[in-house]
């Protein structure tokens, strides 16, 4: 069975810091659309505080995560800082004890991070947010699972479906965040909190399938 | 358009940094830089009242924190939530033994980062208690008050609601008092030009030369209409028209007006809106009780006004009545 060691694995969210930092001008540009277009800027603030607390340091997977998370919250703001903060908080929560993390055990992790968002947030999918692209990525991460496809078949699903979930934003309203003042005006252009998930989603499972043991 | 600006990234630093020696015999700033406190606050055995926000809207937030009002307001970037740490050291740094009440507008992100603020706060053993303002009317329709944002509003919320927690009353009894000071109140906005967050460059929204959008929020949110821009009898008679047809209070009823301009409004124009405005209040049988004019809750630069009918009782008058010592108001 092909599992993830969760030790030294806290190097995986230097590759997420690093993507997002890559994408700063263009998260912002996306956002400055329909937003206020600051969100490539306040994610790779986080993601970057984040990383040069984490260099030269060799953590877990679950300590990297709670490290980003508690930055993400308590430093960033705005809606963004608390529904990634939370989000990764909730993934180390559930992989803290674990000395190997299996598909079972990733897809939970997920799973939590999807709760720990609803808790805070009010949005649903199809509100043009990054459930968009969460729900149906880990959605399809879990059926991968249940029909037995292994660990690794199941993240390149999971990719997939958040790049699909991703382009599902392009044509929709949104409900919710600053742009749902514009109405009709939010059609046509992809939602920056959407893209920025589907980035972090599948350098997530990149980087987990080249560790799988 | 030319500016007093440093570094466009630096703008909130800059303006707290400038706020606190302006006003050193009323506030300190936190351990916490993104944190403004009373000089006199925690105060044992008083309920602390906090509020937060995106900065841009000064005076508010930071400008009601002071004596018989806010003990701690935790400061956001422009137009941007406060942080939940923020939040959490606003309330600590106000928290006198007997509970916190948190005092903020009806936007996602300061909903999403009180919340979190409130479980941080309860693991060290501050409970807090929150009013959310939602007195926009133009920004969702009657049977969808929740939805509402929260504007103005806030100001009456935060003076009754603070000097009700002056007066030694318990956590729940503070909120109580704050949720009826807002639940009282209903604001509209109308804007005539746009505003500018510094590091964007460009205004964030468009209002056309000749037009003015009725129903605007305090970031330029869009309004109800967008319309031929008319005289000021017309536009203020329109405002107090829409406050008041959602208001529907009984005639006699004694209220509070605060007139506030959104930032590049002179106050010339907003004491000639009070004109029509005071005549149109009275028109409907309602008691002017006192009336505020001034830029009391801005947007950065942004031309327009927005006006706020509070209904009073006995209680929120005496409340209204107790004297304040805090930046933005007296």
């Amino acid at each position: 069975m092909q599992q993830l060691v969760n030790a030294a694995s806290g190097e995986i969210v230097l590759a997420l810091a690093q993507i997002v930092i890559e994408n700063r001008a263009y998260l912002s540009e996306i956002d400055g659309k329909i937003g206020d277009g600051d969100h490539g800027v306040n994610m790779a603030k986080g993601f970057g505080l984040a990383a040069d607390r984490i260099k030269g340091h060799t953590l877990t997977l679950a300590e990297a995560f709670d490290t980003l998370g508690t930055v993400l919250m308590t430093e960033i703001g705005g809606s963004m800082g608390p529904l990634y903060g939370v989000m990764f908080t909730n993934f180390a929560e559930v992989i803290d004890k674990a000395e190997a993390i299996d598909a079972s055990a990733f897809g939970a992790m997920l799973r939590k991070g999807i709760e720990g968002i609803q808790s805070i947030g009010s949005a649903e999918v199809g509100d043009k947010t990054l459930l968009d692209t969460l729900v149906p990525a880990v959605d399809a991460f879990e059926a991968a699972c249940a029909a037995r496809r292994p660990f690794s078949e199941a993240l390149d699903q999971l990719c997939a479906a958040a790049e699909a979930g991703r382009d599902s934003t392009k044509d929709m309203v949104a409900k919710i965040g600053r742009a749902s003042r514009l109405g009709e005006r939010s059609r046509g252009v992809l939602d920056a909190g959407a893209t920025s998930c589907a980035l972090i989603l599948t350098t997530l499972a990149h980087n987990v399938q080249r560790r799988l043991q | 358009m030319q500016r007093f600006i440093n570094d466009p990234d630096e703008v909130v630093e800059d303006t707290v940094k400038g706020f606190v020696k302006a006003h050193a015999d009323l506030v300190r700033r936190a351990e916490n830089p993104r944190v403004i406190v009373a000089r006199q606050a925690p105060v044992k055995g008083k309920v602390g009242v906090i509020t937060g926000g995106g900065s841009g809207h000064e005076p508010a937030f930071i400008g009601y924190t002071g004596v018989n009002m806010l003990d701690a307001v935790a400061v956001g970037e422009l137009f941007s939530s406060p942080t939940a740490k923020s939040f959490l050291d606003a309330a600590r740094e106000a928290n006198g033994g007997r509970g916190v009440v948190c005092l903020y507008g009806n936007y996602a992100g300061d909903n999403m980062n009180v919340k979190m603020a409130i479980k941080l706060a309860a693991k060290e053993g501050i409970e807090i208690a929150t009013v959310v303002a939602n007195d926009d009317v133009c920004s969702a329709g009657p049977l969808e008050r929740a939805k509402r944002r929260g504007v103005a509003g806030e100001i009456f919320m935060w003076k009754c609601g603070a000097a009700k927690a002056a007066q030694g009353a318990s956590l729940e009894e503070v909120r109580a008092t704050a949720q009826k000071a807002i639940d009282n109140c209903r604001s509209v906005g109308v804007g005539l030009g746009p505003c500018t967050l510094p590091a964007v460059g460009h205004p964030n929204f468009v209002i056309e030369p000749g037009t003015m959008e009725v129903g605007i929020g305090h970031h330029g949110e869009p309004g109800v209409r967008v319309e031929p821009l008319k005289s000021a009898k017309e536009i203020a008679a329109d405002m107090a028209a829409t406050v008041l047809d959602d208001h529907a209070l009984p005639p006699g009823t004694e209220v509070a007006v605060l007139l506030s301009g959104l930032g590049a409004t002179p106050l010339d124009e907003l004491y000639i809106l009070n004109d029509t405005m005071a005549e149109a209040i009275e028109a409907r049988g309602l008691k002017i009780y006192r009336t505020y004019v001034g830029n009391y809750f801005t947007s950065l630069e942004m031309v327009g006004a927005t006006l706020t009918v509070l209904a009073l009782d006995d209680e929120l008058k005496q409340l209204l009545d107790v004297e304040v010592h805090c930046p933005a108001m007296r």
